[in-house]
């Protein structure tokens, strides 16, 4: 058998588990690719006349391989699991202190977003968003893959949380307008 | 010299006997059974040649109930012992019920789940639905010559945990081995996609009688994969003909009806609806009880103009379900059509101006979910070699959460994650030395936990004194296949395991359908314990089968001793299978089943293997 495959079952690293590369840069195709893999094998479907034990197998391993996808599609979600690989806790619970210009910017948004009235507004606001968001994980990927640097790349997964929240209040102020 | 010949790890070498499965479409108005024959999923009719089942039930006072169009002709006449759209009170409260004052049934209030007091005394909307099923298996075991192995039962994608559990028990209740409930979007997803060998983005617009679902799907081929759905469990072709019934009061001037009435005007009403798809006028015309004629003209511009509303509606939902998959109109290539009320003129109309594009009506809308129920039962029971079958992933259309402090729900499980999927949360707790915590689970968007549902309450006990904020507490909520959710609490910092799991029941306890069973006028006459043995018969076989066909594929992940073990634990079970002692049965399946645990883990284990193996290989 092969070694890859071992540690996967064995490692709690979400990496591990689709032998893939532990890097925040990731190939979401090779990642859809592994995980379609997987699930044609443990998916319930094929255990739907199996005996109770598989079938709970089945369940178990099917809902870790879905968190473990829907935590490495999620760039916030993948950068805070590499952190923790590599023994950094993210802390956004408990470490809300950002540099004050950021600081400032995301209020500025925020003000935007509430004086938004329409979907028009809202549209503009979600497109200045995903530059931001872009850019922001072009710095993390620099940080964790190329410098190495996972306590530095902590406060910057904290930015980019922000703006993900932003996002949520964004889809929420959509609704509020249907 | 023959060849030998060497089958792929993990794949049994001989084929096994075609399990018979069919694909059920449980609807508001009409229900349908299907089943795939020679590799085609067709429809199968009643004895008189016709495909759909009226959902309407009619109990008498002897205790014998009418189905489908027998029961349908006597609405009028009978109104309040002859129940149709049952389905708008699945898992449902009577507060949560629409129009109950023009609805003829004597409803009662029950804990859970609204109940419905007739001739043959008070029966529950699991009571009628598992009626219908049960012609249904009927008919499918006799066109099928045979005893059915499982079904698939089709649910509005937007039905919560509630309805989705009243669903599963109408099926045992009526005898059914429920193999999986399945999204009906989604099911038409499947007869669609497999028929058109469709490829991308796919809109299911599904306008059923009493629901609406709007699913986005990712068609590729061997898999498909929902990315949103969203809808709305209380709107559907019934509301359109109770709006053409309100027109009509109120265009005659008519006073409070009586129930006979009402239903007379009702059934107008909609074959008036039926009749403006096809005509551009059509008459509303009844013969109250008083003797007073009702004669009125309808026009289409009126009927559009008076269901404008519900048609707008449907289009919020659309909306909502484009937004949380992050497309847009034009990402979709193609909206399907599902559900007999997507027939009407102006729906087909507004859908089509929404996303900018003809809708796709290729597929009979009646037909095509019970079609796409078929074809996957037909995988699910194993019918279909690998290679040839697909991977389905649905989601949950509703988040799931738990109340904290200030009536607040707090989201575990966000709408539209992949199921089978597990979330855990940790609560502490408020006082110093608290020994309990209660726990109230609840579905829905609203933040307040007064505008969500109420799935179910526990409590945790025995947390051992501590400071306040010192215990650790761990919900964790695991949502199956089906779509069905299970919470568990454990408190852990001290070592202290105190640990609880509900399912949600809504009233309905396995209790009471055992009793249920036994009430059923089917099995009053002392077969009680026959039927028990059977079901144990039935579960062992599988059972046995299942796990001759993993020894089979996989006997080299075991030791000798192991395989040793199981097989005298098989061979235990196939001894009892031709006794009498159900219960024997059932304890040698349950000791099987323990001594197959570690194996069907290894199994699991090298699937995963086989899966990266062989995508290593194949990117060299």
């Amino acid at each position: 058998m092969n070694a890859g495959a071992a540690k996967a079952l064995t490692s709690s690293s979400h990496f591990a588990l689709f032998g893939l590369p532990e890097a925040f840069s990731l190939d979401l195709e090779m990642l859809e690719k592994a995980y379609r893999g997987i699930q044609s094998q443990v998916h319930p479907d094929r255990f739907a006349h199996a005996g109770d034990a598989e079938r709970r197998a089945s369940l178990q391993w099917t809902t870790r391989v879905n968190e473990a996808y829907r935590s490495l599609k999620n760039p916030v979600q993948r950068a805070r699991h590499l952190l923790e690989l590599h023994g950094v806790d993210v802390a956004f619970e408990t470490n809300t202190a950002m540099p004050p210009e950021f600081l400032v910017q995301q209020m500025e948004l925020r003000e935007t977003l509430e004086e938004a009235k329409d979907s028009a507004a809202l549209d503009g606001l979600r497109a200045s968003l995903v530059g931001e968001k872009r850019s922001m994980e072009k710095a993390i990927a620099e940080a964790i893959d190329a410098r190495k640097d996972y306590k530095g790349a902590a406060d910057l997964v904290r930015k980019l949380q922000f703006l993900h929240r932003l996002d949520e209040e964004i889809d929420e102020a959509y609704e509020a307008l249907d | 010299m023959a060849l030998l010949q060497i089958s792929e790890p993990g794949q049994s070498p001989a084929p096994h006997e075609h399990r018979l499965a069919v694909g059920i479409d449980l609807g508001t108005t009409n229900s349908l059974v299907a089943t795939v024959r020679s590799g085609v999923a067709t429809v199968l009719p009643d004895a008189n040649g016709r495909p759909l089942l009226p959902s309407v039930v009619r109990y008498l006072a002897d205790g014998r109930t009418e189905v489908g169009y027998a029961a349908q002709a006597r609405q009028a006449e009978d109104p309040k012992n002859t129940i149709a759209s049952v389905k708008r009170f699945m898992g449902r409260g009577l507060k949560d019920v629409a129009h109950v004052e023009s609805t003829p049934y004597d409803f009662v209030d029950a804990p859970g789940m609204v109940q419905i007091r007739t001739v043959a005394g008070v029966k529950s909307p699991v009571e009628v639905s598992s009626e219908i099923l049960k012609v249904l298996r009927q008919r499918a075991e006799l066109s099928l010559q045979g005893t059915i192995s499982g079904v698939v039962i089709t649910v509005p994608a937007y039905f919560d945990d509630a309805q989705r559990q009243a669903t599963k028990d109408a099926g045992r209740l009526a005898g059914l081995n429920v193999l999986r409930l399945l999204n009906e979007p989604t099911a038409a997803a499947i007869a669609y996609g497999l028929e058109n060998a469709a490829e991308g983005l796919y809109a299911v617009y599904d306008l059923g009688g009493g629901t609406f679902d709007i699913s986005i799907l990712k068609l590729s081929k061997g898999l498909f994969e929902v990315v949103a759905t969203s809808g709305d469990s209380m709107l559907g072709g019934d509301d359109f003909d109770q709006r053409l019934f309100c027109w009509a009061v109120e265009k005659a001037k008519l006073p409070p009806l009586n129930a006979r009435d009402m239903r007379l005007l009702q059934v107008r009403s909609r074959d008036a609806k039926e009749a403006l798809t096809f005509h551009s006028e059509s008459k509303i015309i009844a013969k109250l009880s008083s003797g007073d004629l009702v004669d009125l003209s309808i026009d289409t511009e009126t009927f559009c103009s008076i269901t404008q509303t519900l048609v707008n509606k449907t289009l919020g939902p659309v909306r909502k379900t484009l937004r949380d998959a992050g497309l847009t109109v034009d990402d979709v290539k193609g909206v399907v059509m599902v559900g007999g009320a997507t027939r009407m003129p102006q729906v087909q109309r507004a859908v089509g101006e929404f996303f900018r594009r003809d809708p796709l009506n290729n597929l009979d809308p009646d037909k095509v979910v019970a079609l796409g129920a078929a074809m996957q039962a037909n995988v699910l029971a194993g019918n279909k070699p690998q290679g040839e079958d697909w991977l389905l992933l649905d989601v949950i259309p509703l988040s799931l959460g738990i109340e904290t402090m200030g009536g607040l729900a707090e989201k575990i499980i966000p709408r539209n994650t992949t199921i089978p999927a597990a979330r855990a949360q940790e609560f502490t707790t408020f006082k110093d030395g608290q020994s309990g915590m209660s726990f109230h689970v609840v579905q829905g968007e609203r933040e307040l936990v007064a505008d969500c549902r109420s799935l179910a309450r526990f409590e945790l006990k025995g947390i051992p004194p501590m400071v306040a904020g010192a215990a650790r507490v761990r919900v964790t909520f695991q949502v199956d296949a089906d779509g069905l959710l299970s919470v568990s609490a454990k408190e852990g910092t001290s070592g202290v395991e105190a640990s609880v799991t509900v399912k949600p029941s809504y009233g309905l306890a396995d209790a009471d359908i055992e009793r249920m069973l036994r009430d059923s006028v089917e099995h009053a006459k002392g077969d009680v314990t026959a039927r028990a043995l059977t079901e144990q018969r039935v579960d062992g076989q599988r059972l046995l089968e299942a796990t001759r066909t993993a020894l089979q594929a996989d006997a080299a992940l075991l030791s000798p001793d192991e395989v040793k073990q199981i097989e005298a634990a098989m061979a235990a079970l196939e001894k009892l299978l031709g006794g009498t002692d159900h219960r024997a049965i059932k304890k040698a399946a349950d000791a099987l089943n323990k001594a197959t645990e570690d194996f069907a883990a290894r199994r699991m284990d090298a699937g995963i293997r086989r899966a990266l193996a062989g995508r290593k290989i194949g990117s060299l």
